[in-house]
């Protein structure tokens, strides 16, 4: 204990010269001992000093003479900025459910080891996560961070264990009509014809299609948050994803030939309007009349 | 025809000779004029049936126009029409039919819209109207044939709905043909027989859309247009049913005649059921199949739900437990059979027979021409209560995918609440009617003891205050009304009985000068002063003059 005292209240510079400068004199064998063993002590720190010294001077060294090869890699190191960005967001933000190394936390949240950035871009950018509270499903919130946290983190998830990430280009890239076709093959039993969305047993829901980029469309189909199923490449190849978003974004933003949409709702929202405003128009219209009597 | 023209009062005009030469072959004039005078009771609820039968000439009209473009086949071909997101899909001739009309006919949607909406609202309009008969007890002899007809007419709605329903082949409608299929194969023992004979085979075949097109343009609509005819023969035989009121007894019709107030009222109402039709037609988006796509057994979709009168079934389907019942020798009978088919075949059952149900209970046999308030036959009423609430949980939870979407809920919490719902609640209605028609009946009766509240408060020598009762008769010793109740509504207003200015004309602004009003009302005060007294007991609404018998009108004999 004594030497770590020592070490710390000598400057770092100062601590060998001093222990150099106290040689023992002679004395008692006990004493001699005693100095033995103390010097085999200094000497040990001194040697872990110097060694010390030498690491640092070596990195101060290379750091000084090699400045062209970081420089000539310029994208790794603004990866490895944003990767420490990332870092610094998901300890702020993610750690406590997540793991302080991704790995997960019993009943709070999954590892994200090997999700990918695809899943990050997913529940970050749709306002899942961060989560308020731990629900049946995480509910969609107004979008916590910026585009570019959102991919600093993505580059921290992805640095840690890799995964699928959403390909870059048109997203929208496939055929139309095939795109339908998987759409009511794969997706209509859950998200409803027109990506209306529907009920998931115990308070779980496929989410509405609407107003969702195709990155997103993309990244849900390529991680399958939450309850969805992951559709990977072997099951709908990005050929096929790419239609599917096709389809999906040209129903959103195609007109209702057909009057107000109702939510495109279907019979049940049919049945609403009528019995409201059809039946309540025509009784109004019989009481119209019976009042003139 | 020298001899018709120089009798007195022959026609000169060129319509009334007209007129006599068409009578003079067909002999019309004399029914015509016994027909046209006939007299038509007023009140708003009996235009609800009216309602039916005006959106069903609109079916008629409009379903004719879709069946120029519609080809009920289910030969498979590929579409390469207009819209491009199903184009090169495969799909039925009645599918890709059905896209022509909507898209490229012209009017084509707007009809088929139009014809959509009036299917939902032809049963509806049935439904209130059935409602407004039982409440009413417009069903009790001799009208239970009518009743039953009705009821016919009821089901035939549904079967009318749910062909429609599947004609256009998309994908939506096929789940539904699929339940319908999974329906008929759950009866025991001639399941599969009755399958294959609707069928003609394993679903879904190839004749199904054929069949379902024939029974829904010709068979059933035919069988509706005779009973309609043979309900409204049987309405105009054995008149119309009329509240209680002055004047109104078993044994006349009090009422404006057919022509010209009745015809007026009708024709009108026809304008507003087709303009709310087309209004609906036109403004509001009805089954856009393109966005369901072509029907494919591979592919269900979430939220496929029936149109609103099969949601009950729907409901009832998705309530009850998944008791599937085995029998040895692999004989089963699925869960699915007790919710849809002895569920509703009991639900209409106990509908039809609901008029011989009641005869026999109330012993009641005798023939009936005035209806009944629904507080005063607070067992019926609270009956009906229980049995719409009933029918309403089995409705909402027909939905109970898209409200637990759309409400945030847990689908599973929707379902409990249903499947309790539909036990625990329609107890609780019957109580609370029954408590709430007799708390009204007492009101009636509170008021014609001791008259109308007016709102005056006078303090008396005592330093009591009292509030100042108008009685709407003449009074005994104790100052208590004399008056029994008549089976009509009492008034409780003091402007109900002359007792303010009468009110301004003008359903939506005023089309009177209130000073006006006010000026006419003093003046005819004063002009009638002298009848002043004879007056009086008219408004009063003195009940039983009429040999009205007992049933409506039960005297009450005076309570302190």
């Amino acid at each position: 204990m004594s030497t770590t005292n020592a070490s710390s209240e000598a400057p770092l510079e100062g601590g060998p010269r001093r222990l150099l400068r106290r040689r023992p004199p002679a004395g008692t064998p006990a004493a001699a001992a005693r100095d033995r063993h103390r010097s085999k002590q200094r000497r040990r720190l001194a040697n872990v000093a110097g060694l010390m010294a030498a690491l640092i001077l070596t990195g101060v060294a290379y750091s000084a003479f090699a400045p062209g090869a970081i420089a000539a890699d310029e994208t790794s190191d603004s990866e490895s900025i944003a990767v420490e960005a990332g870092r610094e967001l998901y300890v702020l933000s993610c750690i406590t459910c997540h793991g302080s190394n991704l790995q997960g936390v019993e009943d709070r949240g999954p590892s994200l080891i090997g999700v990918g950035s695809a899943s990050v871009y997913f529940q970050v950018s749709t306002g899942r996560m961060p989560l308020v509270r731990q629900e049946a499903q995480a509910p969609e919130h107004p979008v916590v961070f910026t585009e570019a946290e959102i991919a600093q983190l993505m580059a921290y998830v992805q640095a840690n264990g890799g995964g699928p990430s959403v390909p870059s280009g048109d997203l929208r890239d496939g055929e139309l009509a095939e795109g339908g076709e998987l759409f009511r093959l794969n997706c209509a039993s859950c998200h409803n014809f027109v990506g209306e969305g529907g009920a998931l047993s115990s308070g779980k829901r496929a989410p509405s299609l609407d107003g969702l980029t195709d990155e997103q469309i993309y990244a849900a189909m390529l991680t399958g948050p939450e309850n969805m199923p992951v559709f990977g490449d072997n099951q709908l190849t990005p050929e096929e994803k790419r239609s599917v978003i096709d389809y999906v974004q040209t129903i959103q933003d195609q007109a209702d030939p057909g009057g107000a949409a109702i939510g495109r709702a279907g019979p049940v929202a049919e049945g609403l309007v009528l019995w409201v405003a059809g039946v309540g128009a025509l009784l109004f219209g019989i009481f119209w009349m019976g009042t003139k009597a | 025809m020298a001899t018709t023209t120089a009798a007195p009062g022959a026609p000169t005009t060129k319509i009334g000779q007209a007129a006599l030469e068409v009578d003079d072959r067909l002999i019309v004039a004399g029914p015509l004029r016994r027909t046209l005078n006939k007299v038509f009771p007023d009140h708003w609820s009996f235009l609800l049936g009216e309602i039916a039968l005006y959106s069903f000439m609109i079916l008629l009209v409009s379903g004719t126009y879709l069946t120029f473009f519609y080809d009920a086949s289910m030969e498979e071909v590929v579409y390469e029409g207009v819209y491009a997101p199903l184009r090169g899909v495969e799909m039925s001739a009645a599918y890709e039919s059905t896209l022509g009309l909507s898209f490229d006919v012209r009017g084509g949607l707007l009809i088929r819209q139009i014809h959509h909406w009036a299917a939902l609202l032809f049963v509806a309009s049935i439904v209130i109207h059935l409602i407004r008969i039982f409440f009413t007890g417009a069903f009790r002899r001799p009208r239970e044939t009518n009743w039953l007809i009705g009821v016919v007419l009821l089901v035939l709605a549904l079967l009318m709905g749910v062909t429609g329903y599947s004609l256009p082949d998309d994908l939506l409608s096929g789940t539904g043909l699929r339940i319908i299929s999974a329906i008929i194969l759950s009866l025991p023992v001639i399941g599969t027989w009755a399958h294959w004979a609707v069928f003609n085979g394993d679903y879904v075949g190839t004749e199904i859309i054929g069949r379902f097109y024939i029974a829904h343009v010709l068979i059933i609509p035919a069988i509706l247009l005779a009973l309609i005819a043979a309900h409204l023969l049987i309405l105009v035989k054995q008149k119309h049913t009329q509240f209680p009121g002055a004047g109104r007894t078993e044994h006349n019709v009090v009422g404006n005649r057919l022509f010209p107030t009745f015809a007026g009222k009708a024709t009108a109402l026809l304008f507003i059921v087709f303009g709310l039709c087309a209004a609906l037609g036109g403004l509001v988006q009805i089954n856009p199949i393109w966005l369901w796509g072509p029907y494919n057994p591979a592919q269900v979709s979430a939220g496929s739900q029936p149109d609103w009168y099969i949601g009950f079934l729907d409901g009832s389907t998705r309530l009850f437990p998944a008791w599937d019942i085995n029998l040895p020798g692999d004989y089963t009978i699925p869960a699915l059979f007790w919710p849809t088919v002895v569920g509703a075949g009991l639900m209409f059952a106990v509908l039809a027979f609901y008029p011989f149900i009641e005869r026999k209970l109330t012993g009641d046999t005798a023939s009936h021409h005035l209806l009944q308030r629904p507080r005063d036959v607070p067992v019926r009423t609270a009956v009906g209560a229980m049995a719409l609430t009933f029918y309403v949980i089995l409705w909402i939870s027909g939905g109970n995918d898209l409200i637990a979407d759309k409400f945030d809920i847990s689908l599973n919490a929707m379902t409990w609440f249903g499947r309790i719902g539909c036990l625990v609640l329609p107890p609780f209605a019957y109580w609370m009617t029954y408590r709430l028609c007799l708390g009204l009946q007492r009101h009636d009766r509170e008021v014609l003891e001791h008259g109308i509240e007016t709102g005056v408060i006078r303090r008396l020598p005592s330093g009591e205050f009292i509030e100042v009762h108008q009685p709407l008769g003449p009074v005994d010793e104790h100052g208590h009304g004399q008056l029994a109740y008549g089976g009509a509504s009492v008034p409780k207003k003091m402007n109900q009985v002359g007792g303010a200015r009468r009110a301004i004309k003008g359903f939506f602004k005023p089309i009177e000068e209130p000073a006006e009003v006010q000026r006419q009302a003093e003046l005819d005060a004063r002009g009638l002063e002298a009848e002043q007294a004879d007056r009086q007991s008219i408004s009063s609404g003195r009940p039983s003059e009429g040999g009205r018998p007992s049933e409506g009108g039960r005297p009450q004999a005076p309570r302190d």
